[in-house]
């Protein structure tokens, strides 16, 4: 069983061959060991993987990227950068250049706010692959592999920022394609509030495979904000593992709006850790051609008086494909636990598809769970009555579609962000309706 | 103003309007009444452009135009305007977003310079007035929560915003009492003037005590089967529809 397969030959093997050949000394060395040992054994999911059944990420990645090997930053100047940056977003930048920490390109963070290239690291070291472990996903496993010169990000206690963070991922590539591995830990002292913007900026057309592990442990009675905006170009492959411990009295909200990729897999995992803290897990996708994303989620309840909250939400068409999958486990103790999800999908072509699926697990008797998916097409009596009115078909369509994912733009709190958010949303729904 | 011939209409090959001849002329008031499932929202919704419905035979001339040629949005900027016997909510749309959206639409198409929000409110305050609707209704996403009565108002409100030459109330006064009765009634005669028509599909001859038809027509199993002035209405209210029924099958023997 566990002899490598044909499939993963090129990939995971390859950093495999490359890791034996000459084993790396220094921090992550042992890391890296565990990391091969489980990817040695195990290799990266197949469609036989239940876990990956709707998305053979491993066989796109294959087919579309011929060489594999560590990238390296390149060459790019503060004006190219500004180019696809946000407009108007006041922000402090973070920026990792295929994958490695980028000074120069950053800007001077606030007083109580460090960041460390992670071959930098001294004792906090240590702290690296312990909430997201190779354990959890092959490929958070590949990247502790392969990861090269990540940030730890560590806030103060008590520190309010004024200005979000925008942690700016640039990928490059060329026509082989271009392997990335980008290694994200942030952790946060008490009642810090504090909003991180996160966004991937395909350089150029070509094809890359973005593989990234955010760690994020929030501090007690903070307030932490995690908006993602995933719109590379059409031949993007993605593959995200987010994990974050949330302790006492912490709020921790994710917010991932998915534009366009050629197939993107995100992992976020909540586990709220202690009494009276909650985990917000909002997400948009917005599909078109072939794309295909797929959000696997997991909320973990451990003690009494926690609230979650879930809500996506998917516009289809053409031929693209969105799979949700949202785990809530509520264990024994968790009494009084709040747990609500939704997902909601309108297709608007007969090609398009969704694959949802709620799983729940509850140990506990005394919880408020709730749960709901829906998948249907746009609602043709609302669009009548709008019509009615003397509103067009393509405005009337444009309007329901909006009113649709609306609901999830109203959590994002940072407003430039959240009126960009609108803007891109929009401008999507307005134009091809998806 | 509008003439129907002949119209015939199926949904999914089950034909429902079977021969409808109409003509209203600018100015007049006709009632529509019949038995439940006869086909008058059917006819409503023909008219309103719901593309559901397949008209297999027969015209309907608009104004000098094939109105069955226009699109429902067309037809609505036209100045025809249906009065839903079942509103639509919609949630996450508001009331005020759609109706300045629908009203600036409707003025692009006539050539005229869209409102802007100062004139469009003060549209609004007027009109809310003339249908007692309450602000906050409308702060709200559109017909979301709203009573049925509620929503009813809020059809005649959006009717009184976008002025229409042919308004078609499709059992508006079904389920209100009788003060929200005389409100839509009262909203519904202070919009009428010698260049509009109104067609009102009613159960009720108690709304035709407020808005005073200058005919009556019973529709039945599709087609109009009797018409008269506003004492056919009492005649109904009195005797019910079996008559009516008993001379259709007379009739046709
Ligand atoms: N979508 C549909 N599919 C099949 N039959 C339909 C559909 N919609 C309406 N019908 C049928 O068409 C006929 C006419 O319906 P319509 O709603 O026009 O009647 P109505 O006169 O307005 O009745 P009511 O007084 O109850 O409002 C009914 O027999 C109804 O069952
Ligand atoms: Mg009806």
């Amino acid at each position: 069983m566990s002899a490598v397969t044909k499939k993963d030959t090129s990939l995971s093997s390859s950093f495999l061959d490359s890791f034996y050949a000459q084993k790396p000394s220094g921090l992550f060395a042992g890391l890296r060991e565990e990391a091969a040992k489980l990817l040695t054994h195990k290799g990266l999911p197949s469609a036989k993987d239940e876990e990956y059944k709707f998305t053979p990420i491993t066989k796109k990645i294959e087919g579309n990227i011929s060489r594999f090997g560590h990238s390296s930053p390149f060459d790019i100047d503060r004006t190219e950068l500004e180019k696809h940056l946000v407009e108007g977003l006041d922000a402090h930048l973070l920026v990792l250049n295929n994958g490695f920490y980028d000074k120069n390109l950053s800007t001077e963070m606030p007083k109580g706010v460090r960041i460390t290239s992670l071959k930098d690291l001294g004792d906090d070291a240590n702290k690296i692959a312990k909430i997201v472990t190779a354990e959890k996903d092959p490929y958070a496993g590949l990247n502790q592999l392969a990861f090269q010169a990540g940030v730890f990000v560590s806030l103060d206690d008590k520190l309010v920022l004024d200005k979000p963070v925008l942690i700016l991922h640039l990928a490059k590539s060329d026509e082989k394609g271009q392997t990335i591995h980008p290694r994200i830990y942030i952790e946060t002292g008490k009642f810090v509030e504090a909003t991180f913007i996160e966004q991937t900026i395909a350089v150029d057309d070509q094809v890359y495979f973005i593989n990234s592990v955010e760690e994020i442990k929030v501090g007690e009675g903070a307030h932490i904000h995690h908006y993602k905006i995933q719109d590379e170009n059409k031949q993007t492959l993605e593959l995200s593992n987010t994990g974050v411990d949330v302790p006492k009295d912490a709020t921790f909200t994710s917010f991932v709006l998915s534009l366009q990729s050629q197939m993107t897999r995100n992992n976020l995992s909540l586990n709220l850790l202690d009494s009276n803290c909650e985990g917000n897990m909002y997400g948009i996708y917005l599909l078109n051609g072939k794309s295909h994303v797929d959000n696997h989620t997991n909320v973990d309840h451990t003690k009494p008086h926690a609230e979650s909250n879930e809500l996506y939400k998917g516009i289809l068409t053409d031929s693209s494909r969105g799979v949700f999958n949202g785990k809530i486990f509520v264990r024994q103790d968790a009494q009084k636990t709040n747990a609500f999800q939704q997902n909601n999908n309108i297709l608007l072509s007969e090609d398009a598809i969704v694959n949802t699926k709620p799983q729940l697990e509850i140990w506990a008797d005394d919880v408020k769970c709730s749960h709901g998916c829906t998948t249907g097409q746009l609602d043709d009596e609302a669009l009548f009555y709008l019509r009615s009115r003397g509103i067009s078909k393509e405005n009337a369509r444009a309007l329901l579609l909006y009113a649709f994912a609306g609901e999830v733009l109203e959590k994002i709190e940072n407003e430039t962000f959240r009126k960009y958010c609108i803007q891109l949303v929009q401008e999507r729904l307005g134009s091809k309706g998806g | 103003m509008l003439t129907i011939k002949n119209l015939h209409a199926s949904i999914e090959g089950t034909p429902i309007l079977r021969g409808i001849n109409l003509e209203i002329k600018p100015g007049e008031i006709h009632a529509i009444m019949g038995p439940n499932g006869s086909g008058k929202s059917t006819l409503a919704s023909v008219l309103a452009g719901r593309e559901e419905y397949e008209v297999t035979e027969g015209e309907v001339i608009y104004k000098g135009k094939d109105l069955l040629d226009l699109s429902p949005e067309d037809r609505a900027r036209e100045g025809v305007f249906l009065a839903f016997q079942y509103p639509v909510e919609i949630p996450g749309v508001s009331s005020t977003n759609f109706l300045r959206t629908a009203v600036n639409q409707v003025r692009e198409y006539r050539g005229q310079e869209p409102l802007d929000a100062v004139k469009f409110l003060s549209l609004m305050k007027e009109k809310m007035k003339l249908v007692e609707i309450d602000q906050k209704l409308l702060s709200r996403s559109l017909n979301e929560g709203f009573s049925g009565g509620e929503k009813k108002r809020n059809e005649i409100f959006q009717m009184a915003i976008l002025d229409p030459a042919l308004s078609i109330l499709d059992e508006t006064d079904s389920g209100l009492d009788i003060d929200a009765l005389k409100v839509v009634a009262n909203g519904v005669n202070q919009l009428r003037s010698s260049d509009n028509a109104t067609i009102v599909v009613t159960h009720y001859q108690r709304l035709l005590d407020y808005i005073v038809p200058d005919f009556v027509h019973v529709l039945f199993e599709g087609r109009i089967v009797k018409s008269g002035d506003k004492s056919l209405a009492l005649e109904l209210e009195d005797k019910g529809y079996d008559w009516i029924k008993d001379e259709v099958a007379n009739t046709a023997v």
